[in-house]
């Protein structure tokens, strides 16, 4: 259960997010949308508490920063360096970095987590290879991998549809259809349109403030499209179909 | 062959040189591993230029020239730091005029202070005239710099690979960025000694980075990067000792031809073997088609 209670962020004097409230429950998987610029990534950057920030964040009714470890981060493709000297393996277990503790090695627990992790993603065969020699979407999968490596109970994920195949897409929803199922917490934040934001269980739509928070249906309306992305969005036929699709 | 390896070493002042280019072509590249993964190789530049006004007091005040250096050097971390986290200002202009200023302070100060610093040994170092005092300060440096980075590999490596996710996790980002600093400086000092202040970025960077292109993991970086940075020392200080070339340089340009070396022979990233291999294939191709 993640509660947001009046979150505000305010960034070199501007105000990047003002009074933003909801929850996300077990068992949830939450759709997170907006225009650029709306705040999404800083959203999720203060839910994880690393920006100064006023309001309340709790996750199981306890503040945020005393247990980290409940939740796994998955970053945007853009902040990686993927030409960064590691193996998809030493990536997975980052996950397992702060449960080992400092100054020890990775357990055997470590080592069955991360390669459990890889197994359900399909990469434990290119376990040993350097991260830029895999193709975006496994590189995408590889994150995947580590976020289930770290057995948390929240997932926060920025953006993790963008410029992946269709085997990663289907991996990418079968983990988080199980992950729901297992009643763990999953807010998404998205770049898609139309049908695909049916899959979602509720979509919160962002524009400095929470527009809207209600199922994909309920918030896929002119309206709220039109006060997000602003009055004078054209939208052809063909367009208009699409967002209404869901 | 053997006689004209062990003639050199018959004079006090080469084996002091040889064992202090050994020590810190192990410690350089392993530390500047770090630098070329976090895209900081010019920090190096900046920090062993800044330390110059550390280096000036230090001498003035009679105390420990480490401290003074050390103390400048993470000043001038502190203060690129602060000029991007105020401001619009871009990493690399904050860097620029840091080194610049440091730099002009430092020249200052050594004129002001009316010092006997030996300003061109400083610039460009000087491993022949090196002191057994500085070859054990280089040491014990080397080894808590290796004891550091075992102890926290694996929290540096997800911290230089991916600062947010280590954050969010709960490592302590600051206080492990502060860590690197240290080590970096600390490393600049020490190298600065025996190549001085212009050339220790090569020892730094250079090694580390002909291990970039040959291997996958930041540690095998590490491991090669101090192979190379060893071989580099001991084939620059021959070439020096019997081309009488200056030493820095010399170990310098060493560090450079390996690089290209392996720039061009890389097993995955060479030029010439992808060339090479690119033309196997066009080969192939009719080959195929028979």
């Amino acid at each position: 259960m993640l509660e947001v209670d009046q979150l505000s962020v305010d960034y070199r004097g501007i105000s990047a997010l003002d009074n933003v409230s909801f929850t996300v429950a077990p068992g949830e998987l939450v759709g997170l949308i907006g225009p650029n610029g709306a705040g999404k990534s800083t959203l999720i950057k203060a839910l994880l508490g690393l920006l100064p920030m006023h309001g309340q964040v709790a996750l199981y009714g306890m503040p945020v920063r005393r247990q980290r470890h409940r939740i796994a981060y998955v970053p945007q493709r853009s902040q990686i360096d993927w030409d960064y000297p590691i193996t998809a393996w030493n990536v997975v277990m980052m996950a397992q970095t702060a449960r080992i503790g400092w100054f020890r090695r990775p357990d055997r627990q470590a080592n069955r987590y991360v390669e459990e992790a890889l197994q359900r993603v399909d990469l434990l065969d290119l376990r040993r290879r350097q991260i830029g020699q895999l193709s975006g979407g496994q590189q995408q999968r590889v994150f995947l991998a580590r976020a289930l490596a770290q057995q948390a109970d929240l997932f926060l994920f920025d953006e993790p549809f963008t410029g992946i195949d269709k085997k990663t897409e289907a991996i990418m929803l079968g983990v988080f259809a199980e992950l729901r199922a297992a009643g763990k917490t999953l807010l998404i934040c998205s770049h898609e349109w139309g049908e695909a934001l049916d899959r979602y269980d509720r979509l919160l739509l962002l524009n400095r403030t929470l527009l809207a928070n209600d199922t994909p249906k309920a918030v896929m309306t002119l309206d709220n499209i039109q006060r997000a992305y602003g009055e004078n969005l054209q939208l052809s036929n063909g367009h208009l179909e699409t967002l209404f699709f869901c | 062959m053997i006689d004209w390896l062990l003639q050199p070493l018959a004079y006090e002042f080469m084996r002091n040189a040889l064992m202090a280019g050994v020590i810190i072509g192990i410690l350089c590249p392993v530390v500047g591993t770090y630098l070329v993964v976090q895209r900081m190789a010019l920090l190096g530049d900046v920090i062993a230029h800044a330390v110059l006004p550390g280096l000036a007091i230090a001498n003035f005040l009679g105390i420990e020239m480490l401290i003074g250096a050390f103390l400048f050097g993470m000043l001038s971390t502190f203060v690129i730091a602060w000029i991007r986290a105020q401001s619009r200002v871009k990493i690399d202009a904050a860097m620029a005029l840091t080194f610049a200023s440091f730099f002009a302070l430092g020249i200052t100060l050594l004129t002001l202070l009316d010092s006997r610093l030996d300003l061109e040994e400083l610039l460009f170092g000087d491993i022949l005239s090196v002191a057994v005092g500085d070859v054990w300060r280089a040491a014990g440096v080397t080894v808590l710099a290796l004891g550091l980075i075992k102890l926290f590999y694996k929290e540096l490596l997800f911290y230089t690979f991916d600062r947010t996710g280590a954050e969010a996790v709960g490592l302590p980002a600051d206080w492990l960025n502060l860590g690197l600093m240290a080590g970096i400086t600390l490393t600049l000092i020490v190298g600065m000694k025996i190549v001085g202040v212009i050339l220790v970025v090569s020892l730094m960077v250079g090694p580390a980075i002909t291990a970039y292109l040959l291997v996958q993991e930041l540690h095998q970086m590490m491991i090669v990067g101090a192979a190379v940075g060893v071989t580099a020392s001991i084939v620059g200080m021959y070439l020096s000792y019997y081309l009488d070339l200056p030493s820095g340089p010399a170990i310098a340009l060493t560090v450079f031809s390996l690089f290209f070396l392996a720039l061009l022979f890389s097993p995955t990233q060479g030029i010439l073997t992808q060339a090479w291999s690119r033309r196997l294939a066009k080969r192939s191709i009719p080959r195929r088609g028979q």
